[in-house]
């Protein structure tokens, strides 16, 4: 049973979105079978991330006689479907799950009164495999099509309110954005396939050479990567996705942003990682984007009315920051010295940051939904006083917008000091910006929290009252991880983003997997 | 290693405990409680003396003389008109820009590794 895990984990989610639309006519039953099967996989990503922390990383091969067996007989290259998992794809087939669950929880009482609804919960579960086939998968088509499955479902719930034009907007867009991204993804694939005949990822990365069209390869796959997860300059969809998009979605499709950055680090070390030349030129390119788009994406959420825009603003900042951890770790890889001092300590920051983020984000988009579900509007000039009137939501934003502040205690300031300390070594100017965007981002939150929670109370919201129970249940959830991972830093850190960064900077374990010569 | 020092996040240069540091707000939360405890004990709340007060002047309509999300940080973005108004240019809404952002930054990236910057 464990060692299909990794077939099983992609194989539930997907069963239950074919089921989600037979359920139409059941009243709520596909909001309690999408709550169920998300709560599954939940049980088996948990599994997964036990058996990898235990036994190293975990081989699936499809549709072989034995799921282990990678070179059959009389075999040189692999050429079946293999999934790879390691302790940074398990961490984030966590994040997935784990997201994906909260999401359908809230979705339950949030998109009550929506029609449609199996198709919702249809699409929520092909999102999440789709995330996690992207961050399982061995190989580069296989990535490819994963990435394809979550575009597409991930821009029809973008666009699920068809009965706003900014929705279906926003979901074209989305679309759009999506396939010319992944579509040259596919063509770099092309590139490589063509070069090497071969697309697993373990195997290619023996065999590159890095000659000019590796490079252009390369440089293809990192700036779709960079526009998929929502880099500065690349970042405009993200706003009109995030704001449009249902609030229950909002978790999954993070995810989903950051399972594209999960492929840009996989390409980056994996891939390419045998490269000793110009990958710290990629390592600061990365850092650069880095800076550039937490503070560009901070001080545009700061001029925002829109409360879920603004929100989506700072989405696109805080990936700024995982950008900045990361590619200071990749500017520093081929230096051990450096490595060993901060380059390490700088990817745990930004890995540890991407799931903090998630955790935050989420519950501070779920309480921007609550808002909207009160009140019927996201405009922060329409809104006041709704802090006696929704006490758990308020407390929710309150830690929400701590911990993306990087306030003490909460999880937000663990994963930010580990990126000001270590970006400072690489270049002061880095860790400058990011204290600043902390700054920017705190100023910003005051100002939802005065104008939306605060002041006097507005008459229209008089007879107004807290959100349904299933929504302040997930987001109590959320606020309470922000409170736990702020405080056990080390325990997070130690079980789950260290063994990840590891696994990145481990070349050599990920290729040696088939016994290759 | 004892439980403090496993809770313990170090850094190449420094180190964080969140409990050491929760320790300390709540002497500190104490520590105010007692300062706020001997304060004015003349203070009643629901009586007139709470009532705002505007040099005599009636008080208006609460729900108007709000403070609104659009006003905060008015001067903050009134000073940066310049850059603002650069950013606004860039966040057109328009697809084909975001397309050619996508395009340049590919360029770059490409410049950088093919042309060995």
């Amino acid at each position: 049973m464990i060692e299909h895990l990794p077939a099983l984990i992609i194989a539930v989610p997907l069963f239950g979105a074919f089921i989600a639309p037979l359920l139409k006519k059941k009243g709520s039953a596909p909001a309690v079978w999408a709550i169920i099967i998300t709560g599954v996989t939940l049980g088996m990503a948990l599994l997964l991330v036990r058996g990898v922390l235990a036994q190293g990383m975990m081989v699936y091969v499809f549709g072989a006689d034995k799921p282990t067996l990678v070179l059959p007989s009389g075999y040189r290259v692999p050429v079946r479907i293999i999934f790879e998992v390691d302790a940074i794809g398990a961490f984030m087939a966590l994040s997935a799950t784990l997201m994906s669950f909260i999401g359908a929880l809230y979705s339950y009482s949030h998109v009550r009164n929506e029609t449609g609804l199996e198709k919702y919960y249809a699409l929520l579960l092909l999102l999440e495999v789709g995330i996690l086939g992207m961050v399982l998968t061995g190989d580069l088509f296989n990535l490819f099509v994963f990435l394809e499955i979550a575009g597409i479902a991930g821009s029809a719930l973008v666009g699920f309110r068809n009965y706003r034009g900014e929705a279906s907007e926003a979901g074209i867009k989305y679309l759009i954005v999506s396939a010319v991204a992944s579509l040259m993804v596919l063509f770099s694939i092309g590139l490589l396939y063509g070069q090497y005949g071969n697309l697993n990822i373990a195997y290619l990365s023996t065999q590159i050479s890095f000659n000019t069209v590796d490079m252009i390869a390369l440089g293809i796959l990192f700036a779709s990567f960079a526009m998929k997860c929502g880099s500065v300059p690349t970042h405009h969809w993200v706003p009109d996705a995030y704001t449009e998009v249902p609030s229950g979605i909002n978790p999954t499709l993070l995810v989903a942003t950051y399972a594209s950055l999960y492929a840009l680090f996989r390409v980056s070390f994996s891939l390419f990682g045998n490269i000793t030349v110009n990958m710290s030129s990629l390592g600061w390119i990365m850092s650069i984007l880095g800076v550039l788009t937490m503070f560009i994406g901070v001080t545009m959420a700061l001029v925002q009315k829109d409360v879920k825009r603004l929100m989506s603003y700072h989405a696109i900042s805080q990936t700024g920051y995982m950008l900045l951890g990361v590619g200071v770790g990749l500017a520093v890889l081929n230096d051990p010295a450096k490595l060993e001092a901060f380059g390490r300590d700088a990817m745990a920051g930004g890995i540890f940051h991407i799931i903090n983020h998630i955790i935050y984000k989420s519950l501070l988009l779920m309480t921007a939904g609550a808002l909207f579900y009160v009140t019927g509007t996201r405009n922060l000039n329409e809104m006041g006083g709704l802090a006696r009137k929704m006490p758990y939501t308020t407390i929710a934003f309150i830690v929400g917008a701590a911990a993306i502040s990087g306030i003490p205690p909460f999880n937000g300031f663990a994963s930010k000091f580990l990126i000001y300390e270590t970006s400072y070594q690489l270049s002061p100017i880095f860790a400058v910006f990011a204290m600043v965007t902390s700054v920017l981002t705190l100023a910003s939150f005051v100002k939802v929290f005065a104008s939306a929670f605060l002041g006097p109370p507005v008459k229209k919201y008089e007879d107004v009252k807290e959100v349904p129970r299933s929504m302040v249940v997930a987001m109590l959830i959320l606020a309470a991880l922000c409170l736990l991972f702020g405080l056990f830093p080390n325990v997070v850190l130690d079980k789950l983003v260290y063994p990840a960064v590891d696994a990145l900077l481990k070349l050599s374990s990920y290729q040696t997997w088939g016994g290759l010569p | 290693m004892t439980w403090i020092e496993s809770l313990t996040l170090n850094s190449p240069s420094g180190f964080w405990n969140p409990i050491v540091w929760l320790a300390f707000l709540v002497i500190f939360a104490i520590i105010g409680y007692l300062i706020y405890s001997r304060g004015n004990r003349s203070y009643k709340p629901g009586t007139e003396q709470v009532k705002p007060f505007i040099s005599g002047n009636a008080v208006e309509d609460v729900e108007e003389i709000r403070v609104r999300a659009g006003d905060i940080y008015w001067g903050f973005i009134e000073a940066l008109k310049g850059y603002y108004g650069v950013l606004m240019r860039m966040h057109s809404g328009d697809l084909r820009d975001y397309i050619l952002w996508y395009l340049g930054l590919g360029a770059i990236i490409l410049f950088v590794l093919v042309g060995g910057v």
